[in-house]
């Protein structure tokens, strides 16, 4: 079975694989950005590139938990380290925006309070961090049955990640609404996640 | 008709080779349009415009119907089939017709204009246009006096533009000018680049440039230019009413909804590229302020 294969494979992968592979690409980005290989208006495409890999890899971190229950690949192992090179993607994405895109401390917060996309994307940024901070065992083990709940924040990041980049489209553009269907979609692969404590998974198979 | 807005330093000017290079720079600010001043170095104290290149002004281009990405046109408008081309002009005019791109080529007196160009996405560019006009080809067809506005209208061509296949815009794509700003001097058709053929991705055979407006009202590619005495539909007014108004004059007081319309980004600083403050009319406003006399341009954005 090809998935029996998958789960054995994934198995001799080490976590911090992925980790590598998106400081890497971060790097290389810049490097291309430095050397023209992001065309004439780098700093616009560095911005682009780097928010649009962080909302992909927040989707993919989405996506893991009903790829187990409906596929059965489990990829479980690699939940964490998805979701914290997110925001590595997206810190970086924050902070190309501040520094080499809008430079000017007046704009930056004239932005974030007058301009909607801004806000939802900074809402969400900040949403981010309480997860990245509580992304180690020793937090998890310390909240409790808190954690999972306090997690579920993702759903929210997700969305506003997906709204904030179809709220910068000009015109009526298919790119940015795949990503808010996709996430839609993924979020409805999780029923009654409003749910108080308890462990969620269980209660999904219960129900 | 032609020759009625100088830039500095033109072509004309016979110029040792150090001046030469100083022809791709023209000053800022040109006095006296229309009084019959000669702009000097002297008249342009300030900042000097340095052309884009090339490349940058030809691989990095908005034109929807070849796709939303910057370098989707360079990529796709090859298939653009501009030969032969003509030009519909019809409405309020004496000599209704089709225009033959040639002949229409044959009567007009195409000069240099190196212009700035600002995008309402904030960023900008310098591009040295070939170009004749707009007022010259009007003059053609004979506008008649009851006509107050002109339509533009970009071809429509499915089979040559895979970005129709997406509803981004109500499609052709078109725009409009108060007739005013269509006889304004500053109001050309552009033919060429760097003195080349204008290529297919910036707008080819003949795209409009109206220098002080945002860049999405020099439409590409015309097809059919409307003399009437209504004012034109225009593709972005359509979709975003709220974002683009019938007028589009850069402005850096008045913000676009989504984003502040206070600076721009001339594209080719590279990855550290510094922001600087948009003029008002881009720079053109003592060229064109005073055909919005009396407007409040917060509320005709």
């Amino acid at each position: 079975m090809i998935v029996d294969r998958l789960n054995t494979a994934q198995r001799r992968i080490p976590a911090w694989t992925i980790y590598g592979l998106g400081l890497a690409h971060i790097v290389w980005l810049f490097w291309l950005g430095l050397s023209g290989g992001l065309g004439v208006e780098p700093i616009s495409a560095l911005e682009h590139m780097l928010g649009e890999t962080g909302l992909k890899l927040l989707l993919v971190g989405l996506a893991i938990t009903p790829l187990r229950r409906f596929a059965g690949i489990n990829l479980i192992r690699f939940r964490r380290a998805v979701g914290l090179t997110a925001f590595v993607y997206i810190t970086v994405h924050l902070l190309v925006w501040l520094f080499l895109d809008v430079q000017m401390l007046g704009e930056i917060w004239m932005a974030i309070v007058k301009r909607p996309y801004i806000t939802i994307g900074m809402v969400g940024f900040l949403l981010m961090i309480p997860l990245a901070v509580t992304s180690n065992n020793l937090s998890l083990r310390k909240l409790g049955p808190g954690w999972r709940r306090l997690h579920r924040l993702t759903y929210i990041v997700v969305l506003l990640g997906a709204l904030h980049f179809v709220m910068l489209a000009k015109g009526f553009q298919i790119e940015p609404l795949a990503y808010l269907v996709a996430a839609l979609g993924l979020l409805a692969t999780r029923p009654k996640w409003r749910g108080r404590s308890g462990p969620g998974l269980s209660r999904v198979s219960r129900g | 008709m032609a020759y009625r807005w100088k830039n500095d330093l033109t072509a004309q000017d016979v110029t040792p080779y150090d001046a030469f290079l100083n022809r791709r720079q023209i000053m800022a600010g040109i006095a006296g349009l229309g009084l019959g001043t000669i702009a000097g170095p002297l008249a342009a104290a300030g900042d000097e415009l340095e052309p884009n290149s090339w490349e940058e002004i030809t691989s990095y281009n908005n034109f929807y119907e070849f796709g939303t990405g910057k370098e989707d046109p360079a990529e796709n408008a090859g298939a653009l089939t501009i030969s032969p081309w003509s030009v519909k002009i019809d409405g309020m005019v004496d000599r209704p017709g089709d225009y033959d791109f040639n002949d229409i080529m044959s009567k007009m007196t195409v000069e240099e204009r190196i212009y700035r160009f600002r995008c309402v996405e904030a960023w900008s560019m310098v591009i040295p246009w070939n170009g004749f006009e707009l007022a010259d080809l009007l003059d053609l067809a004979g506008v008649q006096s009851g006509a107050k506005y002109v339509g533009f209208e970009t071809a429509l061509r499915p089979s040559e533009m895979p970005g129709l296949k997406y509803p981004v815009l109500d499609w052709p794509y078109v725009e409009g000018l108060r007739l005013d700003e269509a006889l304004h001097p500053l109001t050309i058709m552009a033919t060429g680049i760097y003195d080349k053929r204008i290529p297919r991705q910036n707008g080819a055979p003949l795209r409009l440039v109206v220098p002080w407006k945002y860049g999405y009202k020099s439409i590409k590619s015309v097809v059919r230019i409307t003399l009437t005495d209504k004012q034109p539909v225009t593709s972005w007014n359509q979709v975003g009413p709220r974002e683009y108004g019938f007028y589009s004059n850069v402005n850096p007081q008045v913000s676009h909804p989504r984003w502040s319309q206070a600076s721009e980004r001339k594209i080719g600083g590279g990855l550290f590229a510094r922001r600087t403050p948009t003029l008002m009319f881009n720079g053109y406003e003592d060229d064109v302020a005073e055909l919005y006399s009396g407007m409040d341009l917060a509320k005709h954005f």
